[in-house]
Parts: C-alpha cells; sequence; structure tokens
C-alpha cells in the first residue's frame, strides 16, 4: 500500500469530516433545542457558497467575501426562522419534513431564477491556491489544510461556548427541558432564533468553504444533507460530541474507502471485477457502517442524557 | 372512480392521447402513495425511502427487457416473471431496510429511510452495465404473451387502472382486518399494544414489506408507461412527492392518496405551463397546506360537507 497516498487520503477524509461536522452541529442543535427536523438545511449550506460567490466577486477579494457570507448566512437563517420555521415547533415531525422539503423547492429554484442553471467557480486568492510542504517532502494544498484547522477552532470554540458561557447553559438547559427553562423567564423564542442563526452560520461556513473545492450548483446541499442525516443518527441526535466523532468517521471511511476498496477488492477477486464492483460499494460504505450500528446501538454512539 | 375508468375513451374522443399518459400516470403513482399510506397514514411510520421499490420495480423491467431483447432471452421479458420478481426483489429491500429502521422511532426512522433510500440510488448511479447515471431506455414493454398488448396506451391504461382498484380493495380489507386494527392501534399507543401482548415490530415488519412489495410493482407499471428507467425514479425527491401525496389527499384515509396524486400530477402540470419556474409557487404553496390545511383535501371535503348539512340542518330550522 502507498503511504503517502494514505496519508493525503486520510487528510482529505478528516477535511470532509469537518464539513460534515459544521453542517451536523447546526442541525442536531436545532433538532435537539427545537425538536424540529429541517431538510432546508442543506439549502442553508447552498446559500453559503452562492452568497461567498457573489459576495468575492462585488469585493474581488476572498477574505472579505468570506467576512460578509458569514452574516448574511445567520441573518438569511434568522429571517426564515422568523417567517416559516417557528410555526413548525409543535407540530408533528411529518409535518415539519414536509413544509422544510418545499423550503427546498422553493430555494432551489429561487437560486435559478437569480443565478441562472450554471455552476459557478469560487476563484482563491494566491495565498490559499498553492500546497504547502508537510514532512517527508508530502506536499497537501493549503486550501484544504486552511479547512481543516478553521473547521477544528470551529468547534473548539462550539465547544466552549455550549459548556461554558451563559448563552450555552441556556442552549443545555432547553435541551433538556423546554417548558422549565420558559417557565423560568427565559425568553425562549429569542433562544430559537439564536439556535437557528448559529446552526445557519455554521451552514453556511460549511458551504463557503466547500465552494472553491467542489462547484457551486443548485441541489449541491441535497446530498450532502442526506449523509448529515447519517452523521447524526450514528452520532446520537442532539449530541454535538456524537456528531464531532461520527462526522470525522463518516468523512474518513467514505474518503478512503473511494481510493483504496478498487485495491482491497482486488485481493479477493479478479481485477474487473473490482473495478466495475468498487464505486457502488464505496458509495455503500457509510450506509452499511449506519446499519452496522444501529443494529448494536439503536441510540446511536453518544445517545443525549435524559432523553 | 367511475370518471377516472372513462378517461382514455374520452381522450381518444377528443384526440388528446396526451391525457391517458398523463392519468396513466396519477393511477401509478396513486398505487405507490396508497401502499405508503399503509404505513404512513395508517401505521405512523413516516418512511422518507418509498421510491427505492418503484426503483427495484422498475428496473427488474429495465433488465429483464435489456436481457430479452439483446440476448434473446424471451423469458425475462414476460410480465408475470417482471412482477413477480420486482414483488420478491422489493419484498427482500423492505425487510432489509424495515429490519434496521423500525427499531427506532421518529425522527430516527424518517433519517435512516431516507438514507437507505440513498444507498439503493447510489448502486443503481454505481451499476455502470445497466446504463448507471444515464439509465436505460426500454425496447419493449412487458410481455404478457397475448394476454394483453401493452404497446397499446390504452390498454396500460386499464392495466394500471385495474391494478389501482385491486389495491385500494386490498388496503381497505387489510385496514379492517384484525392486522390492520393492530397497526393503527400501535400507531396511537404502542406500549398499550405491547403490554397487551402484541409482538408490535414484527406486525411492523410485516406491514413495511407489504407497502413495499405493492409499491415495487406500480414500479414495474411506471416503468412501462415511460419506456425508461433511470436512478432519477428512486431519487430522494420523488419520495418526498409520494408523501406529499398522501399528505395533499388526506392521509389515513382511503382514497386520500389517489385524490392527492390526481391533484399532485394536475399541479405540476398546470403550475409548469404557467412558468418555467413552477416549484417556486410549489414550495411555498405547500408550506401553507402543512400549516393552515389540515387533514388535506379529504379533509377539507369532510369539513364542506359537515358545514353543508349544517348550514342545510340550520335553514330547516327556520
Amino acid at each position: 500500500m502507498n503511504w503517502i497516498l494514505l496519508l493525503e487520503q486520510t487528510l482529505n477524509g478528516l477535511q470532509l469530516g469537518i464539513l460534515l461536522f459544521l453542517l451536523a452541529a447546526g442541525l442536531t442543535l436545532i433538532f435537539g433545542i427545537m425538536d424540529l427536523i429541517n431538510l432546508a438545511h442543506g439549502s442553508l449550506y447552498m446559500m453559503g457558497a452562492y452568497f461567498a460567490a457573489t459576495f468575492t466577486q462585488w469585493t474581488n477579494s476572498f477574505f472579505l467575501g468570506v467576512l460578509l457570507t458569514l452574516p448574511a448566512c445567520m441573518l438569511f437563517g434568522i429571517i426564515v426562522e422568523s417567517i416559516a420555521l417557528r410555526k413548525l415547533y409543535t407540530r408533528s415531525h411529518l409535518d415539519q419534513v414536509l413544509a422544510t422539503f418545499g423550503l427546498i423547492l422553493f430555494f432551489n429554484e429561487l437560486v435559478r431564477l437569480i443565478w441562472g442553471p450554471i455552476g459557478l467557480d469560487i476563484p482563491l486568492p494566491d495565498i490559499l491556491n498553492g500546497s504547502v510542504e508537510l514532512f517527508f517532502g508530502i506536499r497537501y494544498p493549503a486550501f484544504r489544510l486552511v479547512i481543516i484547522f478553521a473547521g477544528i477552532t470551529v468547534a473548539l470554540l462550539l465547544y466552549l461556548l455550549v459548556s461554558r458561557t451563559k448563552i450555552g447553559m441556556l442552549i443545555r438547559a432547553g435541551a433538556s427541558n423546554r417548558q422549565m427553562v420558559s417557565a423560568l423567564g427565559v425568553n425562549i423564542n429569542l433562544l430559537y432564533t439564536i439556535v437557528f442563526g448559529l446552526g445557519s452560520a455554521l451552514a453556511g461556513l460549511a458551504g463557503l468553504m466547500a465552494a472553491p473545492i467542489m462547484t457551486v450548483e443548485i441541489g449541491m446541499g441535497e446530498g450532502i444533507l442526506i449523509v448529515t442525516f447519517v452523521v447524526i443518527v450514528i452520532g446520537g441526535v442532539g449530541s454535538i460530541r456524537g456528531a464531532f466523532v461520527a462526522a470525522l468517521l463518516v468523512g474518513f471511511i467514505d474518503t478512503v474507502g473511494r481510493s483504496f476498496l478498487p485495491d482491497i477488492l482486488g485481493l479477493f477477486v479478479s481485477n474487473d471485477v473490482a473495478d466495475t464492483a468498487a464505486p457502488a460499494i464505496s458509495s455503500m460504505l457509510i450506509y452499511v457502517l449506519m446499519a452496522l450500528i444501529l443494529a448494536i446501538r439503536p441510540q446511536g454512539l453518544f445517545p443525549p442524557k435524559g432523553v | 372512480m367511475i370518471g377516472l375508468g372513462a378517461v382514455p375513451l374520452i381522450a381518444d374522443a377528443i384526440d388528446e392521447p396526451f391525457y391517458t399518459v398523463l392519468f396513466s400516470r396519477m393511477l401509478i403513482l396513486s398505487i405507490g402513495a396508497v401502499s405508503l399510506n399503509l404505513i404512513l397514514g395508517y401505521g405512523g411510520m413516516v418512511s422518507f425511502g418509498h421510491a427505492v421499490y418503484l426503483g427495484i420495480g422498475s428496473y427488474v423491467v429495465g433488465i429483464g427487457t435489456l436481457h430479452a431483447v439483446e440476448d434473446g432471452v424471451t423469458w425475462m421479458g414476460d410480465g408475470f416473471i417482471h412482477m413477480a420478481v420486482a414483488v420478491c426483489a422489493s419484498a427482500i429491500a423492505a425487510l432489509f431496510i424495515g429490519a434496521i429502521s423500525l427499531r427506532t422511532r421518529g425522527v430516527y426512522f424518517i433519517m435512516i429511510t431516507l438514507a437507505f433510500a440513498q444507498m439503493f440510488y447510489f448502486i443503481a448511479v454505481g451499476n455502470e452495465s445497466y446504463g448507471g447515471d444515464d439509465g436505460l431506455s426500454l425496447y419493449m414493454r412487458s410481455d404478457f404473451s397475448g394476454l394483453l398488448d401493452l404497446s397499446n396506451d390504452n390498454t396500460l391504461y386499464y392495466l394500471n387502472f385495474g391494478f389501482l382498484i385491486i389495491t385500494l380493495y386490498l388496503s381497505h380489507r387489510l385496514i379492517k382486518s384484525r392486522f390492520g386494527m393492530l397497526i393503527r392501534g400501535a400507531k396511537s399507543n404502542e406500549q398499550r399494544m405491547r403490554s397487551i401482548g402484541f409482538p408490535v415490530f414484527r406486525y411492523r415488519l410485516v406491514a413495511f414489506i407489504l407497502s413495499g412489495a405493492i409499491c415495487g410493482l406500480a414500479g414495474v407499471l411506471s416503468a412501462n408507461q415511460t419506456d425508461f428507467v433511470s436512478p432519477s425514479v428512486m431519487h430522494w425527491t420523488r419520495s418526498g412527492d409520494l408523501i406529499i401525496m398522501i399528505v395533499l389527499g388526506g392521509m389515513g384515509t382511503l382514497f386520500g392518496p389517489v385524490i392527492g396524486a390526481v391533484a399532485f400530477l394536475f399541479l405540476e402540470e398546470f403550475l409548469s405551463e404557467f412558468t418555467e419556474y413552477w416549484q417556486i409557487f410549489f414550495g411555498p404553496l405547500l408550506v401553507l397546506v402543512v400549516i393552515f390545511g389540515q387533514g388535506g383535501i379529504d379533509g377539507i371535503l369532510v369539513r364542506l360537507d359537515n358545514w353543508w348539512s349544517k348550514s342545510s340542518l340550520s335553514k330547516q330550522k327556520q
């Protein structure tokens, strides 16, 4: 086996895992606190990418674009929450699925109307466009390293926010007993809006970081949304720690599986069979992983306490 | 329903065979929606992956006819065999999906069925020998040796119509039976059902499999209707469409899914004629239906009926 390739793919897996974590953290927070299953979370990711593309074009600077995108995503999320989603918190999950499915249709068409059906590219500034020498002469794209570091920083900040600050205390309290928090005089609606804004910003961050390495296109949020669901189910719905572990696990298995499965299969069956079967099997891997974990622990790896 | 039976005649009379095809699609999706309604409407199991079975049924026809035409294996083009294989394959897939996902509840269940559907979707995309992403064109329709000639759209229409009637009858009998009572009972209070001593999981699993098998049959019909099979048949939005049809029509009612399927395709047809960006209207419409319209079209009809009888009663009093 080629060790340099393995290291490179591990880093790629880590980078995908980080993106998944940013999405999963928002989704699982929103679910844990408001009991809302939000299919349109992928749309927020897509909007992040499109906002980033537009702002980068306007300001001619990727960094300024990023700085503008994050608050724009947060604002966008807050608007969506207060217009459409607020009425859904007390509804059944089926109603929530349907309404947010409707939102996906709406946002996809809206994007097609505003930005056109063709995908966009975001040019990276020169500093980020090159590659960095790690150790033993292995080179790795600089931007992907930035994604990994930015993601880990955000994960740490999120951990500190939830476990060390007053707002984090309210978030945790809201997740375990909503009525009690509201009875104690906390403005629960404001808390919901803040959490939703936070989740939108995280999704937008994931979108803008994914934008330069994948194309910005309509429906880009849907495929990754389903993978995010897999992450949340594996990690345990409502648990941020679970989302982190599961996101890295899924990112790693998916990436490494895709690049090494043909070789591994080739050890057992003829190369022809391995080459044709590998793409189908490698895209199944994460779902098989989900099935295995659910068969052993139906509540996921880190089920939230008190549920 | 009787009106639906006359569609091909009317369409032929006004020389618009397009309507026969449109209504044929309505009938097929109705079968799919009725089968999903069995578990979603009556059993409270929100499966977000029901299009998988449509896909399995379609691929059975696609793969079968491909071998029948290209390799001359005539039995693989046989319609009865297509149906039998589609039902069995869908049932096995449903057994696999159901056995794992039914161990969980609520949001978990929704996400897991969605994830497994995506898995089947990727299997179809990755399967290059049967068209992969591009899909397969059918060079023949299922062959019911001399009994039925499916190349005639009207014959196919009445086949679809017949299957819809059978599905509705079956679903009616099933819901009224002891089995159906149990499924409905488990929806409203699972713990009580369990404490009475019923193995709820097993009953649910059987309902799940049955629903998948019926939907697989709809897949066979759908492939014959469109003469084309591709992974998009089981794209996750298709599963969403099926749920929309049920909720639009009124879930947990016998005819609700049929009304929903007809309304859904009409809306699609009407709005897309009106504007290319029809989903920009359909999306918010859906949100409004969820927020304000409870019980779907069926519920509105019932409420209208109540209101009508009330107002006529008060008139009589006057």
